[in-house]
């Protein structure tokens, strides 16, 4: 008994550690989010918001799904395998509201030289033009048809 | 054609796995994506790049990047048989309205796309100090912007370059491998947009992938190997001269 005699302010300490902790874990109970540490040291539901974040590129299933003309058309040709969007930009939109929103046809001229344009930085099986040579500045859909481009595969126009 | 019993048991159930992945229909109505059936990477074949900057511009569309910022981004090099280690490299605006035209001469040109590397053993997930960001079950290393306080140490840790601060959001942000595409079954915004497939999204978990075969058949390799980040973005034709 004497052993305790003198230790009732060590048992108020120890209350206090005791209350501390409770707080502690209440807090924390509040504060921290209910799916962290889901998956891991990080907040699960982060992965269904990113998830969630909308698309612009409507990819090409969904264009070939209506153009299935122009389907026909590129996959005779060297085009065959360049997707819709890489050329005509995002189109989500107009994929979820076809009539309302009409994308605008590109500038050939513009266009095409991106990707054309002769520079010995290139892969030398690229096919490469000197835009001013080539065609003296007049778009290329005035004689290729960019869908299936090749003079000789019965791209010419 | 006679099926014995045994054959219709272990057709039946393919056909009906084949048949449900017909019936999944417009990959815009996925909703069952399973985050463990699925280990994302991306396959970057250098010699087909032709530094259009197509994959820049369909990134910076997609996800709203800044202007002068960079999820992906397309290097040039300018490389001496001489001076192999020290090689001049250029992108403007990070490629993003391609390259001006280069002249022929005696030095080797090629085009290095770069980006998030969705590294398995991540430097940049293992310093940050409040878990904002992660390596996710399906290999896609995110960022959790609610999370994030902005502190940019994973940018410094960053061996790839591949993060920046978010100029107006103030917390760090970087290539999603377009997740909120991916899990639609869509491929990312670069790799949609790139006219040579010099990009390739690639799920290691899927069987049926063909990065399978072409990294048995190929000279692949990461970028910074000795770093030991674990990096899924393979590159096919890497020359020695790139950093």
């Amino acid at each position: 008994m004497s052993v305790f005699k003198d230790a009732g302010h060590l048992f108020r300490f120890a209350g206090l550690f005791v209350l501390a902790f409770v707080v502690f874990l209440v807090v924390r109970h509040f504060v921290v989010p209910k799916s962290f540490g889901q998956y891991g040291h990080y907040r699960g539901a982060a992965i269904g918001e990113i998830a969630a974040r909308p698309v612009k590129f409507a990819g090409h299933e969904a264009c070939e799904s209506c153009h299935t003309d122009v389907v026909d058309v590129k996959k005779a040709g060297k085009h065959a395998h360049v997707n819709c969007e890489a050329c005509h930009g995002p189109q989500a939109q107009h994929a979820d509201d076809p009539t309302g929103v009409k994308p605008p046809l590109p500038d050939t001229a513009v266009l095409c030289a991106r990707c054309h344009t002769a520079s010995a930085a290139k892969p030398k099986g690229f096919p490469q033009v000197v835009p001013e040579d080539h065609s003296t500045g007049l778009p290329c859909n005035t004689c290729h048809k960019p869908h299936n481009p090749g003079m000789d595969a019965g791209g010419a126009k | 054609m006679n099926i014995s019993r045994r054959q219709m048991l272990v057709l039946l159930p393919a056909a009906a796995v084949a048949w449900k992945s017909v019936l999944a229909g417009t990959p815009e109505d996925a909703p069952n994506y399973s985050m463990s059936d699925h280990w994302w990477g991306m396959l970057i074949d250098i010699p087909k790049c032709i530094g259009c900057g197509n994959c820049v511009r369909a990134c910076a569309a997609e996800n709203d990047v800044p202007d002068g910022y960079f999820r992906t981004w397309v290097e040039r090099y300018h490389v001496s048989d001489e001076n192999m280690t020290n090689p001049e490299v250029i992108s403007p605006d990070g490629g993003k309205e391609g390259f001006p035209v280069a002249q022929e001469d005696d030095r080797k040109y090629f085009f290095v796309p770069k980006m998030c590397n969705h590294c398995v053993d991540s430097p940049c997930t293992q310093v940050c100090p409040v878990g904002a960001t992660f390596v996710a079950p399906d290999g896609v290393v995110l960022i959790d912007p609610k999370y994030c306080l902005g502190c940019a140490y994973c940018v410094q840790a960053c061996p790839y370059g591949c993060r920046y601060i978010h100029p107006r959001k103030e917390v760090a942000d970087k290539c999603t491998l377009c997740y909120h595409r991916i899990v639609k079954g869509l491929t990312t915004a670069c790799c949609e947009a790139c006219p040579t497939g010099a990009r390739q999204l690639v799920d290691l978990k899927n069987p049926k992938d063909p990065i399978h075969e072409f990294l048995k058949t190929h000279s692949v390799q990461v970028l910074k190997p000795q770093m030991a980040t674990g990096a899924k973005a393979f590159y096919n034709g890497l020359d020695g001269s790139v950093r």
